[in-house]
């Protein structure tokens, strides 16, 4: 089958100072070559996910996760190394992110839709599934800001699961919903899956990414330290977290 | 241009940042009207009782004339430069054409220069000057200001996201161009030798062109036409070329 993701020995560097970067601190660099410190957000990652599958990815915070998702989202590019990703990618990697809190939860609606690359005609054929799936019924005309979290991720995870991706992208949201929803959320998913969908999911829930996914990634330091299956890789590295908890010191773990 | 192809999203980002920024206001689109009547109401009173200026009849719709297009120019420029910092999320975390981002923030303050210049044509109107048919140049005109501040801003919004100092650049430069565009003087009074010069500031080239119109009933000159459509054209495509080089990074840096 063929590869839906492809990563090849990817690397994704940041530099020290890049959020307080200023004009003169840029002009001292290009004239004087101060050489800048490279941090790694991934180190030399390859992996390969074929269509159809659904990755979990874990690790602790910091681990390059969230990178991840936004190389394969196309939203950030890689130093090194290729990222090729077949299809149309859609995904929530951040609650309510384009969402605004004075508007209406169908004003958010049908903004979040047309950021998704859903067209005016696909958005109206689909406008009454996306609704009755959110569960969000008499709010929907309510501004944003009195919902809650979980309705919020409701209307998201709604709108995203809609606009027919081959590629879905989850980042450490889902657990934001109640059970009822979450159960829905999963079946929603499964049937995405057999339709062909591929899933890539971040997540601290391992309960959750065990129900969701065949296969792990563990991130740790931007470099991938086990890749298997779910559960063998979510065991192992909750293992090393106990170890890592006994050798921390006596009275922990 | 890609930026067209995504007419219902740029629509949609177009009325979103509109009713952000009215929702929760009880004077809402009043505030649009408010800002040039006061200015308008401010200088008519220092150039026709502190500094009088008798060459000028009906001060308040001349100065409206030059109000009207700067306000646009100025706020729109302003809240296009900062308009990806202000989306943030947007731009890091959904994928969107990101023109689509200082585009939609130019043209929703599009709506705010159309209800100012229905308010300068009711001024006009009101004062006694007549329809004409050089109004028909006035979409053109007005259009062409618009591109020229979409160029603008795409490139001031991409540099924004590196350098932060880019929106105080932006609002100094507003600050002097006050003076700059013949806002509350009249081209005629401008030295001969800097005359070709300000026709190439194409806020300047749009406000000669409007009082042409509307107070002379005069077509506006061909050599302020091909200035104006050559450097809002050229804005745009420097624009849209300054973006496209540095996109790709945007999310490292927001």
């Amino acid at each position: 089958m063929a590869s839906a993701i492809e990563f090849r020995h990817v690397s994704k560097i940041y530099y020290r100072h890049h959020t307080r970067r200023f004009f003169h601190r840029y002009l001292m660099e290009r004239m004087r070559r101060v050489p800048r410190e490279p941090f790694y957000a991934l180190r030399d990652v390859s992996f390969e996910l074929e269509e159809g599958g659904s990755l979990a990815v874990i690790g602790p915070n910091g681990a390059g996760k969230s990178t991840l998702l936004s190389l394969i989202a196309g939203l950030s590019f890689p130093d090194e190394g290729q990222v090729e990703v077949r299809g149309r990618v859609a995904g929530l990697l951040e609650l309510g992110s384009g969402f605004h809190p004075d508007l209406t939860g169908r004003e958010n609606l049908v903004v979040y839709a047309s950021l998704l690359g859903l067209s005016r005609k696909e958005l109206r054929d689909r406008f009454d599934e996306i609704v009755e799936f959110s569960g969000i019924g008499d709010f929907l005309d309510e501004p944003l800001r009195t919902y809650s979290a979980g309705m919020i991720l409701r209307l998201a995870f709604s709108v995203a699961i809609h606009v027919d991706a081959d590629i879905m992208l989850f980042d450490e949201i889902l657990a934001v919903g109640d059970q009822a929803f979450q159960a829905a959320c999963l079946d929603k998913i499964r049937e995405l899956r057999r339709k062909g969908c591929t899933f890539v999911c971040v997540s601290h829930s391992s309960e959750l990414l065990k129900r969701l996914c065949t296969r792990g990634i563990w991130l740790e330091g931007g470099q991938v330290v086990r890749d298997g299956p779910v559960a063998e890789v979510i065991e192992a590295y909750q293992l090393s977290l106990v170890a890592h908890a006994h050798s921390a010191g006596p009275g922990r773990g | 241009m890609r930026v067209f192809r995504y007419g219902f999203l740029l629509r949609n980002l177009v009325v979103r940042d509109f009713k952000i920024r009215y929702r929760n206001m009880s004077l809402g689109v009043f505030w649009s009207l408010l800002n040039p009547l006061v200015m308008m109401g401010v200088l008519t009173f220092i150039f026709t009782k502190i500094f009088p200026n008798p060459s000028i009849k009906n001060f308040g719709v001349f100065v409206l004339c030059g109000l009207v297009p700067f306000n646009f120019f100025s706020l729109a420029w302003v809240s296009g430069t900062t308009s990806l910092l202000n989306n943030a999320a947007l731009v890091k975390r959904v994928r969107l054409p990101r023109e689509a981002v200082p585009v939609s923030v130019v043209l929703a303050n599009g709506i705010h220069f159309l209800i100012q210049i229905g308010l300068l044509l009711a001024f006009v109107l009101g004062a006694g000057y007549g329809v004409n048919p050089h109004w028909l140049w006035l979409p053109l005109i007005f259009g062409l200001e618009v591109v020229f501040v979409c160029g603008l801003s795409l490139a001031s919004s991409a540099m924004d996201v590196f350098f932060r100092d880019v929106r105080y650049i932006v609002e100094s430069t507003n600050t002097v161009l006050f003076w700059l565009v013949p806002i509350f003087y009249s081209f005629a009074i401008i030295p001969e030798q800097y005359k070709t010069v300000y026709q190439f500031n194409p806020v300047a080239a749009v406000v000669m062109a409007c009082r042409l119109i509307l107070l002379e009933n005069r077509q506006p000159p061909f050599s302020i036409l091909w200035k104006l459509t050559l450097v809002s054209t050229v804005a745009l495509l420097i624009g849209l070329a300054v973006f496209r080089r540095s996109k790709r990074r945007f999310a490292d840096y927001l």
